[in-house]
């Protein structure tokens, strides 16, 4: 990392350095298009994590986090602005597509317009919402924004800003589909788009000509209540946003606290959180492969593999006393031990998965129907999936190898023997494979821990009232729908100065206009299933 | 084996040794469409519960089972319940076409309904061109569809109707195609004529390559017109909500509902008509005591027992296949059904000419 | 569970049966229990879902728990054609419209559970800018159902509760008659709104 900091001071010399967590390079607004451009050609950070938007209350700006896709190294930048009134930074979607998202979303929450994004709508919150709720001024008076039963404002109009020659910044107005597109509204309450999510399609015939996404339907503002509440109280929240990954949400957020508190968790521990990750994954792929068959009209699927899941609910039912929610992980280890019977329970869960996907496969990945409806069908590109941000199994699916399991070991799995399922197809079936395959490796994964769980305490002693120091920490791991992260900025308090959730369905939604397109509205659901989404995890 | 003909003789007789003629034929007609209602609709109310408890148990649930026993009145149940719900009108539509759709779709479906051979002199008309009525009749329902498609002033139900419209019409043609070589065959349009005709072996066996052949194009063009999975596009859940009948309350929606059902018993009615001999018990030349035995069994029995093991097979299709996208259900019919129907058709008369058949 | 357990709720049981002989015609009253009968057995409900409690929801209709067997099963994507709203999770401002125009599509007699915390009171998201504190705000509730997310029994117990009183009600008058939308919003005129 040296070496690109030296390069970056010799092509920069007005940039500032940051080591205390991830490198990051503060550059002003004018040099951050060009630095962001050659850290992504030059030093092969081609992968955008996020961007997190920051108000700093003197300021205001954003940090963009980035990846290599080869060295698996991260590297931030910091682009900030003082003018709180019309605060403006440029824009990198030219640079990665999902950035014109994640504009969009820090747009939404801050305000921060950022020129040359082609498309700044607000993205969460409806387009007559007043002011811009995460800046720590904002006004949460009820009144302002009251609840309301009339139908939104729909607009077919965009903004774009774009700089004159001359230094001035002109606000435009975008037609978002032409003026005779027959625009058909999928959502939010529609079977296919698994929960509320909101597509406006334009078609021709039933060929899909593009696609606007529409979310926030179930946007809770997570992040800000957050910022009101102290560190062991937003850890629930973690099972709330994508509820079949409860535990990696939880495992992460924990981590993170866990390492700025600079606590140590003991082995039992680990090894726990570990199994119930991996639980949790294969629970998670088995909704999937019912629900996604249930779109393409396979219903019975559903209930064979919901037989699955129940049996993983009863164990989790059994140690966290919950079916969904468990809320079990807390900061320094677990809430408690585990069930007396949890080996058992495993061990038998272990017994009956092979032959329960041996008969899935059997009746659907087989079916001449299913390969004509999945082969070739939403292709997703190597490089594409990288652009988009797509990680997790729907990135593996086109071939890029992002497990963060492997690329960025974290927990015990360094020491754990499994293979990284890569494919490279990148149409909805590869998707699919992906999943079935990974069911077996986290199958894999129980099976080296179960019969090994140490003893020893499963919760550390942790300070009653916990302050963190002060500081900022950026970390991810494997949610079961790809890299799920946490940042976290503490100023010394009980609670968090921001609380940033990177969620991986975000991007998922947001590349399915770019694979849709001249594709079939059957294919719509057929892609938008495979992609594997969960609404309240984007929205949060 | 019992004669229904006696039996309607019978109410003939009595009714005229009272009435003068006009009044007997007005009379047995109220009669006869009073019985085909009630028919009509404990059919449907049985088909909606015998499709769930199939449904479940391929799903490896046990189905309704707290209303009535075996949940038998379930469907009576969502019966009241739809009869009484709002009907509910919207605004910019048209009123007359969005009202007289699910008749139109019902009406169909009772008229084909009306032609099957029940039993043994259990029918109510017995045309010479019996068999040509039946699929006249049944191409009116995809006009309610359409219809209901269009009225609703709505994009999805217009998308649902257009891809029904599609649908049915290609799939009209391997219908068509496929009674085509079996009436070919049996030598007579009649309906109780082709019944006839099995007397001594079913179609089905007696007809064997181009009979198989026809009857699984006929099974699968069937399950399509009816808009079934995996066929069931035109209502596809997951893409169109509910597709063409989405803006349909009440029994207007109730009667969308009975004519799936019913349609469904139809398609199975006829292919157990054309290929397993109607109301003709399970006769092999030669055994002639096990023909006597079967003969035992009444024919409705028999035709209703048929019939219903077929809709069970359909009912299998939609429960085990995912759904098709609409291009590849085009390209199916028209690139493979249609051509091997064409060629299937030409084989069935080599075989009739020849008399290679049993 | 076995089917006596359901009926051991004497309060409620004992209500619906003061409400139902509270002087009925004969005649009347009969067919009032036949639609009733015909009404509290078949409800279906709207495919409606929003977050958690609607995976529940789900597991609801599996095969362990099974809501096939009270012919609950028929969910209907369409409005039109459903009797009740689960509102199976949060409803944020965004969403309050769209739920408030799919309670006014159902057709009457229309029902609504307000399941899960967040439905019935905002739960979690109590200090939320942008969670709706309870559908009761937009839309009017049934039977509420606590729990986050409720366990799919206690779903299965919250429509059964919906079925009761449906049974309370009378088609042909009489004190417990459902106020249809409209006599509501003739009785009860809210400013602004015309029709």
């Amino acid at each position: 990392m040296t070496e690109i900091q030296e390069k970056i001071a010799g092509m920069f010399p007005e940039a500032e350095f940051d080591t205390s967590d991830v490198l990051t390079v503060s550059v002003p607004d004018a040099r951050l298009h060009e630095l962001a451009k050659t850290l992504r050609d030059e030093c092969h950070f081609d992968f955008l994590v996020t961007i997190i938007g920051m108000d700093w209350v003197e300021k205001m700006g954003c940090l963009y986090y980035l990846e290599s896709t080869e060295k698996h190294n991260r590297i931030a930048i910091k682009a900030t602005t003082d003018d709180r009134v019309n605060p403006m930074l440029h824009s990198i979607a030219d640079l990665w597509p999902i950035a014109g998202i994640f504009e969009r979303e820090v747009y939404d929450f801050f305000g921060i317009v950022f020129i040359g994004n082609p498309d700044m709508r607000r993205l969460f919150l409806s387009i007559d919402w007043k002011g811009f709720p995460f800046r720590k001024d904002y006004d949460a008076n009820p009144e302002l924004n009251p609840v309301s039963t009339e139908n939104e404002r729909q607009s077919d109009f965009t903004d774009t800003y774009v700089e004159t020659p001359d230094g001035k910044v002109e606000k435009q107005e975008v037609r978002v589909f032409a003026n005779d597109d027959f625009v058909v509204n999928i959502g939010p309450q529609h079977p296919a788009t698994h929960g509320v999510l909101r597509f406006r399609t334009a078609v021709d015939g039933e060929t899909i000509k593009k696609i606007d996404v529409y979310m926030g339907y179930i946007h809770r503002g997570v992040e800000k209540i957050s910022e009101s509440l102290t560190y062991p109280q937003t850890l629930h929240f973690m099972d709330r946003l994508d509820y079949f990954s409860a535990h990696p949400y939880h495992h992460c957020l924990c981590m993170t606290y866990e390492e700025a508190a600079g606590i140590e968790i003991s082995r039992r521990a680990q090894v726990i959180r570990v199994i119930m990750d991996e639980l949790s994954r294969i629970a998670s792929h088995c909704l999937f492969i019912g629900t996604f068959c249930m779109d393409l009209g396979a219903t019975t699927m559903l209930f064979y593999t919901l037989r699955v899941r129940e049996q993983i609910l009863d164990i989790m039912d059994k140690t966290c006393g919950a079916r969904m929610t468990f809320n079990y992980e807390c900061i320094g280890g677990l809430m408690q031990d585990i069930d007396k019977d949890f080996v058992k329970d495993v061990k038998d869960l272990l017994a009956v998965l092979p032959a329960n996907l041996k008969e899935y496969d059997k009746i659907f990945t087989g079916n001449v129907i299913t390969q004509n409806r999945m082969v070739g069908v939403g292709y997703l590109s190597h490089d594409d999936a990288i652009a988009w941000s797509v990680t997790g199994p729907s990135g593996r699916a086109s071939g890029w190898a992002c497990d963060v399991r492997k690329t960025a070991p974290y927990s015990i799995y360094s020491e754990l023997d499994f293979e990284q399922v890569v494919r490279t197809e990148g149409d909805s079936m590869a998707r699919f494979k992906v999943r079935m395959d990974e069911i077996v490796q986290s199958a894999k994964i129980i099976e080296q821990l179960i019969d090994n769980i140490p003893d020893g305490e499963v919760c550390v002693k942790v300070p009653k009232v916990l302050k963190l120091p002060v500081g900022h920490w950026f970390r991810t791991v494997e949610g079961c729908r790809g890299t799920f992260g946490i940042y976290l900025e503490s100023n010394g308090t009980t609670n968090p100065y921001r609380l940033k959730i990177v969620p991986p369905c975000l991007p998922a939604a947001a590349v399915v206009d770019h694979i849709t397109r001249g594709n079939k509205i059957a294919d719509l659901i057929t892609i938008g299933g495979s992609l594997d989404y969960i609404v309240p995890d984007m929205d949060r | 084996m019992f004669d229904f003909a006696s039996l309607t003789s019978w109410i003939h007789d009595t009714l005229s040794s009272f009435m003068p003629a006009w009044l007997t034929v007005t009379t047995e007609c109220i009669l006869i469409g009073v019985v085909l209602l009630l028919a009509y609709s404990v059919l449907a109310l049985f088909y909606i519960w015998f499709e769930r408890k199939v449904c479940a148990a391929f799903q490896c649930r046990l189905g309704p089972n707290r209303v009535g026993p075996f949940g038998l009145l379930q469907s009576v149940a969502d019966m009241f319940k739809i009869l009484i719900k709002e009907l509910i009108s919207l605004n910019h539509t048209d009123k007359f076409l969005f009202a007289l759709a699910p008749y139109l779709v019902i009406l169909a479906s009772m008229l084909a309904f009306a032609v099957l051979p029940w039993g043994y002199g259990l029918q109510v008309i017995d045309f010479n061109i019996g068999i040509f009525f039946l699929i006249a009749v049944s191409s009116i329902g995809v006009l309610g569809i359409l219809l209901a498609g269009w009225s609703s002033n709505n994009k999805f139900t217009l998308i649902g109707a257009l891809r029904s419209g599609a649908q049915m019409v290609s799939y009209e043609l391997s219908i068509g195609l496929s009674v085509l070589t079996m009436v070919c065959f049996a030598g007579t349009m009649s309906v109780g004529g082709i019944v006839e005709e099995q007397r001594d072996l079913w179609f089905i066996f007696s007809g064997h390559i181009p009979a198989i052949i026809a009857f699984i194009i006929y099974l699968i063009a069937g399950t399509a017109e009816t808009n079934r999975g995996p066929f069931d596009l035109p209502e596809a859940e997951s893409e169109l909500t509910a597709g063409y009948h989405t803006e349909y309350s009440g029994i207007h929606f109730g009667f969308f509902y009975l004519a799936e059902y019913l349609n469904l018993f139809i398609v199975a009615g006829v292919a157990t008509l054309l290929f397993f001999g109607g109301w003709m018990p399970l006769h092999f030349p030669g055994w002639d005591t096990f023909n006597q035995i079967m003969d035992y069994i009444p024919s409705v029995i028999w035709f209703m027992a048929k019939a219903i093991a077929l809709s069970f097979v359909i009912i299998w299709f939609k429960w085990t296949f995912p759904r098709l996208r609409i291009d590849q259900m085009l390209s199916l019919e028209w690139k493979y059904l249609l051509p091997i129907n064409l060629f299937n058709l030409v084989l069935m008369v080599l075989i009739v000419a020849y008399g290679w058949h049993f | 569970m076995p089917y006596e357990a359901w009926k051991d709720n004497e309060y409620i049981e004992g209500l619906v049966k003061e409400l139902q002989n509270n002087g009925t015609n004969v005649v009347v009253g009969t067919f009032d229990k036949l639609i009733n009968w015909g009404r509290s057995n078949s409800i279906w409900p709207l495919t409606f879902a929003t977050s958690c409690c609607g995976i529940e929801f789900v597991s609801l209709g599996a095969a362990r728990f099974d809501m096939a067997r009270f012919g609950w099963e028929v969910a209907r994507a369409s409005p039109r054609q459903a009797d009740f709203i689960m509102v199976a999770g949060t409803i944020v401002h965004r969403m309050a419209p769209v739920l408030r125009r799919l309670y006014d599509q159902l057709a009457e007699p229309k029902y609504v559970i307000a399941t899960g915390a967040c439905a019935v009171s905002g739960g979690p998201f109590k200090k939320s800018y942008h969670v709706v504190m309870g559908v009761d705000q937009i839309i009017p509730v049934d039977v509420y159902l606590p729990g986050c997310p409720p366990r799919p029994e206690a779903m299965i117990y919250a429509i059964m509760q919906l079925s009761r009183k449906i049974k309370v009600e009378r088609f042909f008058g009489g004190v417990n008659r459902k106020e249809k939308q409209e006599e509501f919003l003739k009785a009860h005129p809210i400013p602004g709104v015309n029709d």
